[in-house]
C-alpha cells in the first residue's frame, strides 16, 4: 500500500494517521479536513473553553514537534468516493488517489428546523461553534438549552458558572434515560435543580420566536420561555451523505465489521460516522464517544494494512465522561442491557454515587459521580467479565 | 530527598500507593513485581494516576485515555501531551523509599495555578 487517504481530521482521523505510522506505514499519507483547523480536542469546547479558562492553543491534539509526514488538505470537504478509480473528490475540485482509505468524517449537530438565520441560536460541535457561543455567553442574559443530553447539560453547567439564567428543555420525561436509564438519568440530571437551573421535562419544542434574533422558545404545551440565547443540543447525525453512490454499505453511518472494515475493499471507517459490529452484543452500534474515536482506529488501521487478514480483538466496553457543576460523571458499558441498577457506594442524594448495572446478576455497566477510584475498579471488572 | 513510602509487603502487585506530598507521587507495584514511582497527577487534568488502570508497565489515567509509561514517564496519546516525572525507587529492609526528582513537574493548568498561589 503506497498511499492512504484519511478523510476527516478530528480525533479519529488523527488517531488513524498516528496508527498508520506506528504500524509501519511509510508511504504517502494524506489527511483531508473540512475545517481549517489542525486536529483539536472537542470535550473542552462545552466546558473549559466555553468558560474561558482554556485557550485555543491548549485544544491542539498534536504535540509540539510531532510530525506524521502527512499532507494536510484542510478547509476542503470530500464530496465523493470512487472506489473503482480509487479516488476521493474534494469540494475544491481536486481528487486524491489512494490505495487505502480511512473514513473519519464524524457527525454533524442536528439543528432545529426553522431556526436557520435567526441570531442567538447555536449548536455546539466545532471550534467555530464554540467561539461564537462563548462570545454570546460573555454578554450574559437568559439561556435556554433545548435538549437535556450531555452536551446540553455541560453547556447549562458552564453558563450557570458564568452567571447566566439557565433553563433546560427536554422532550423525554427523564433526561439521559437513553445512555443512563431512567433512575440514574434522573439522578444525574438532578444536578441542574441542585444549582438552581430550571429543567422542564416531558415537553417538546414547537418553535422559536423572534424577528432577526431569537426572543423566546415556544413549547408544545403553549408556554413561551423568554430567551436571549438558545443552544440546540438534540444530538448529531453521521456525515456520510458524500458517500452516496460510492457503493459502500450505509446504515446509521458507515456499516463496519468488528475490525472497522467496510463493504468496500481497502476502505475502513472510524469515529462517529462508523457503525461498528459489536461481537458481544451481536449487532451493530454507532458509538459517539471520544474514547472510541481514540482507540478504534488502531484496529481499523491494522485491518487496512493487512488487507483484512487480522483477527479483530474485543474492544473494551464503551466509556465516556462528563463534567457538570463541578461533578465528574463517568460511565462505561451499556445501560440498556441491564435488568437492575444498584447503588454500591455513595448515594444518589449526595451526588457521589457509584451504581452498577447488571443483567441476570452480571455487571454490564457502571456509573460514577465523583468516584474515580471505585469507578475504575468496576470498569476493569466489566472489561474482564465481558471479554 | 529520600522519602519513605510504604512497606513492600503492604503493596500487593497490581496496586498503587499514593504519597500525599505536594505535588503527590505514586508508587506502583506491577504484576511482574517491579516497583516504580511517578508523579501522581495526570498532566492533562487533575486526576490521580494511583486510581488508574495499571497494565504491564503502563498506567492509564482514570478519567480519560492517556497512558503513562512507568519507566520513562512518557505519555502515549491525547488528551495528555506532557510526560510525568519519574522518581528513583529504593527498597531497603522491606521498605520502599522514593528519591524525588529535582526536575520541574508537568502539572495540569489548574494545579499549576494553585501551586503558584493563584486560584485553584
Amino acid at each position: 500500500m503506497r498511499t492512504v487517504a484519511v478523510v476527516g481530521a478530528s480525533l479519529a482521523g488523527l488517531s488513524a494517521a498516528r496508527s498508520l505510522r506506528k504500524q509501519g506505514f511509510d508511504g504517502r499519507l494524506v489527511v483531508i479536513g473540512d475545517e481549517l483547523h489542525r486536529p483539536y480536542d472537542r470535550p473542552p469546547l462545552s466546558k473549559e473553553f466555553l468558560a474561558g479558562t482554556l485557550g485555543e492553543a491548549e485544544l491542539a491534539l498534536e504535540t509540539d514537534g510531532e510530525d506524521l509526514a502527512a499532507e494536510w488538505l484542510l478547509g476542503t470537504r470530500a464530496t465523493g468516493l470512487d472506489h473503482t478509480a480509487r479516488t476521493v473528490r474534494l469540494t475544491d475540485g481536486h481528487e486524491v488517489r489512494a490505495d487505502g482509505f480511512v473514513i473519519a468524517t464524524g457527525a454533524v449537530a442536528r439543528a432545529l428546523p426553522g431556526s436557520e438565520g435567526l441570531a442567538g441560536v447555536h449548536t455546539l460541535r466545532t471550534l467555530d461553534d464554540a467561539r461564537a457561543l462563548r462570545d454570546e455567553l460573555a454578554r450574559g442574559g437568559r439561556l435556554v438549552v433545548i435538549g437535556g443530553g450531555f452536551i446540553g447539560a455541560e453547556v447549562a453547567s458552564t453558563a450557570y458558572t458564568l452567571g447566566l439564567e439557565v433553563t433546560v428543555v427536554e422532550a423525554a420525561s427523564t433526561p439521559l434515560a437513553g445512555p443512563l436509564g431512567d433512575t440514574m438519568g434522573a439522578v444525574v440530571s438532578g444536578l441542574h435543580a441542585d444549582h438552581g437551573v430550571r429543567l422542564l421535562c416531558g415537553v417538546g419544542v414547537k418553535g422559536l420566536s423572534g424577528e432577526h434574533r431569537v426572543d423566546a422558545v415556544l413549547l408544545e404545551d403553549g408556554r413561551s420561555i423568554p430567551a436571549d440565547i438558545v443552544v440546540v443540543g438534540v444530538g448529531a447525525r453521521p456525515c456520510v451523505e458524500w458517500l452516496a453512490g460510492s457503493g459502500i454499505a450505509l446504515d446509521n453511518g458507515v456499516k463496519c465489521g468488528a475490525d472497522g472494515r467496510t463493504s468496500l475493499a481497502g476502505v475502513v471507517a472510524v469515529g462517529d460516522c462508523a457503525n461498528w459490529y459489536d461481537p458481544r452484543a451481536g449487532h451493530h452500534r454507532r458509538v459517539e464517544h471520544w474514547t472510541g474515536a481514540r482507540e478504534r482506529p488502531e484496529a481499523a488501521v491494522a485491518t487496512l494494512l493487512a488487507g483484512g487478514a487480522v483477527e479483530p480483538g474485543v474492544p473494551r466496553p464503551p466509556y465516556f465522561w462528563s463534567d457538570q457543576y463541578g461533578v465528574r460523571i463517568q460511565f462505561a458499558g451499556h445501560a440498556a442491557e441491564a435488568d437492575s441498577v444498584t447503588v454500591e457506594a455513595g448515594s444518589a442524594e449526595g451526588r457521589d454515587v457509584l451504581a452498577v448495572y447488571r443483567r441476570a446478576g452480571r455487571p454490564v455497566a457502571v456509573l460514577g459521580m465523583n468516584q474515580p477510584r471505585l469507578f475504575m475498579r468496576v470498569r476493569k471488572e466489566l472489561a474482564a467479565t465481558t471479554s | 530527598m529520600m522519602i519513605p513510602a510504604c512497606r513492600l509487603a503492604d503493596l500487593p502487585r497490581g496496586e498503587a500507593f499514593r504519597l500525599d506530598i505536594d505535588p503527590p507521587v505514586s508508587v506502583f507495584h506491577t504484576d511482574d513485581g517491579e516497583v516504580f514511582a511517578i508523579d501522581d497527577t495526570c498532566t492533562h487534568q487533575d486526576a490521580s494516576l494511583a486510581d488508574g488502570w495499571l497494565e504491564g508497565c503502563e498506567v492509564e489515567c482514570p478519567l480519560h485515555a492517556s497512558k503513562f509509561d512507568l519507566r520513562t514517564g512518557a505519555v502515549d496519546s491525547p488528551p495528555a501531551k506532557l510526560p510525568v516525572r519519574t522518581h528513583e525507587v529504593v527498597v531497603e529492609d522491606g521498605m520502599i523509599y522514593v528519591r524525588l526528582s529535582t526536575d520541574a513537574p508537568n502539572l495540569p493548568p489548574c494545579i499549576s495555578a494553585r501551586l503558584a498561589g493563584g486560584p485553584a
